[in-house]
């Protein structure tokens, strides 16, 4: 071990009580923006979820929608349109709403419904975990998500109730398909989802299509909006992007966690900074004799460094932990905290970035160092 | 005579400003020779530890000229005195300034250390340097653990490990008892027996008398007096 890092480490430690205040200031700051950011993940996620399981190559929206969840409709005359493009292989309707679920003792809640025909491509349940997707065929058959079904007041396959009087039947149960609305998501098939939103059968929320395998998609989505009107026709990921861009920035959800974030990044910049120029002060007299004895500036500012990555290291360690039991924790909640391999990476950088940014301060103190002090102190 | 390791030639300096600056060299001139230890003593204020800080290389005078092994420091910037200080000057301090939370052999091994020297063989200087100075049994020790004597014996193989020539000292007795005091200077009076390495020592302490080569009286910002020991009178050569 460098004497320089043992220096730095010795020096650190030396005083707990400061070394254990600068950990939980560290921690207290990573956890804060972890928990920003991995809400912004989850929102990131949960948001587009939908968009992410439909598997189409394009989609075709009515012109000036927003996000998945607040479309206008569509005139189905629009999916023959479509049909007729060469190098569309398949257009499929969705159709998308909100219902109101009559439980089996006689109260409502709302669900959101998400319709589409069930063969080929569409919006079909995933995660399935009890019953069979398939089953959806059957009339009033509806899929639901596992960790509504209290509200919803069933219990799995088989158990029924209403939707806008008509008698609905859990046919399937999936796992994980939340939304962040706290909504439950209601699959079913595409004429049982117009009735239960009280969509016009000649209306659509969106169309999604599917490509012939050689087609140009740029090409074919040039003569999608050539040969239709009132629509927009977006690939997957621009209307991810535009749903993301709508929940997390329209809304200001997504600029409140960032600022959140930012609090947690400058709490632990001041913390970590306010206690490496206090123990930069109460080492000076150590520095101005490393310095008298001949150190290299640069050594000195190593030295100083070498405490922030310390702390950074030990900071990051104790908060990485407690982010992965919040989001362990949260991982069944309508707002899951998603800590990602990428997120866990960027964090570490960024404490990295914080702890020696910190250090800033201190250095600029020992810049200045006399080394004549050693002759006075 | 063996030539100047390090010269202060017609040095004057202020320290303090506005109505505060005072002039506390007046022109000093002073010249440390190889092998020989020379004590500089006058009374508090009188610009013993300004002119060591600036043969030291520590401060820049605000006239005159040092020369270190010959050579002009005037040009020098802060990374380049630094650079002179860990090659050629060792210090020792009245307060010992070891590293608390560094052991003994640490606190030698970082003078070797800042000048990028972190082999084996430098470890092993550290070590010969502490049997040197008789403390090899307390290399593990932390500077807390040793008595005043034994921490000043540890700066001082700090500042020989290096082996530069000149090895500047303020007040190395200071702190000490008479025993320690006697020991310390017959480390340094044995450190000045070779050619090649000058030790300057700045003092109030008659017992360090017997040790001289040379004794510089400096009064005032001024040089008064000059003696030359009398050879019979060195203990620690004899």
């Amino acid at each position: 071990m460098s004497l320089k890092f043992r220096l730095a480490s010795r020096n650190l430690f030396h005083d707990r009580l400061r070394f254990i205040a600068t950990i939980i200031g560290i921690v207290f700051s990573i956890v804060l923006v972890t928990v920003q950011m991995g809400l912004y993940v989850g929102f990131r996620q949960m948001v587009t979820t939908m968009i992410d399981h439909a598997g189409a190559d394009l989609w075709i929206i009515p012109a000036g929608t927003k996000c998945f969840e607040d479309p206008s409709l569509l005139d189905e005359r629009q999916r023959f349109r479509a049909l007729a493009v060469n190098g569309v292989a398949e257009v499929t309707s969705v159709v998308i709403g909100y219902a109101q679920w009559r439980l089996p003792n006689r109260t409502t809640t709302p669900v959101f419904m998400v319709g589409s025909e069930l063969n080929g491509l569409g919006l079909h349940p995933w995660n399935v975990v009890a019953g069979r997707t398939d089953d959806l065929a059957i009339p009033g058959a509806v899929a639901v998500e596992q960790s509504y079904l209290p509200r919803l007041g069933v219990s799995g396959p088989g158990d029924k109730a209403e939707i806008r009087d008509r008698s609905v039947q859990v046919a399937a149960v999936t796992k994980g398909i939340r939304s962040f609305t706290t909504t439950p998501y209601v699959f079913t098939e595409l004429d049982r989802a117009r009735l239960s939103t009280g969509t016009p059968s000649n209306k659509a929320s969106y169309l999604l299509v599917r490509v012939a395998p050689n087609a140009d998609v740029d090409q074919v989505r040039r003569d999608l909006r050539a040969g239709l009107t009132d629509v927009e026709v977006l690939t997957g990921n621009e209307f991810r992007n535009r749903s993301r861009s709508f929940w997390l920035f329209g809304t200001g959800a997504g600029a409140a966690l960032f600022a959140g974030a930012l609090l947690g990044f400058i709490v632990g910049t001041v913390i970590v900074a306010q206690t490496l120029y206090s123990s930069t002060k109460d080492h000076l007299n150590e520095f101005a004799t490393l310095r008298a004895i001949g150190s290299p500036g640069r050594y000195i500012y190593e030295v100083i460094i070498w405490q922030a990555v310390l702390s950074a290291i030990i900071g990051f360690s104790g908060a990485a932990a407690i982010g992965a039991i919040v989001a362990r924790m949260t991982a069944e909640s309508a707002l899951q905290v998603v800590v990602t391999p990428a997120l866990t990476v960027a964090l570490l950088l960024l404490t990295l970035v914080m702890c020696v940014g910190s250090a800033i301060a201190a250095i600029a103190k020992v810049v200045r160092i006399d080394p004549t002090l050693v002759f006075t102190r | 005579m063996s030539a100047a390791l390090l010269e202060a030639d017609n040095i004057v300096h202020f320290l303090g400003h506005g109505a505060g600056r005072v002039q506390v060299l007046k022109g000093v001139s002073l010249s440390l020779r190889g092998g020989e230890l020379v004590l500089l003593m006058g009374p508090s204020g009188s610009g013993k530890t300004t002119l060591l800080s600036i043969m030291g290389c520590l401060m820049s005078p605000a006239e005159g000229t040092v020369r270190v092994a010959g050579q002009s420091i005037a040009e020098a910037d802060a990374e380049m005195l630094a650079k002179l200080r860990r090659d050629r000057i060792g210090f020792i301090f009245q307060s010992y300034h070891l590293f608390p939370t560094l052991t003994a052999e640490e606190n030698i091994q970082l003078a070797l250390d800042v000048r990028g020297e972190r082999s084996r063989s430098a470890k092993k200087a550290a070590r010969d340097v502490l049997a040197t100075v008789g403390l090899a049994h307390k290399r593990r020790s932390f500077p807390l653990e040793l008595s005043g004597g034994e921490q000043q014996r540890i700066a001082v193989a700090r500042a020989i490990v290096g082996k530069p020539s000149a090895i500047l000292a303020d007040e190395p007795t200071g702190a000490l008892d008479a025993e320690n005091g006697q020991a310390i200077m017959r480390l340094l009076a044995d450190i000045a027996k070779d050619p090649s390495r000058a030790v300057l020592v700045v003092t109030h302490d008659p017992r360090t008398l017997p040790f001289a080569d040379r004794i510089v009286h400096i009064e005032d910002g001024r040089i008064v007096r000059e003696e030359t020991a009398n050879p019979a009178r060195k203990v620690a050569n004899s």
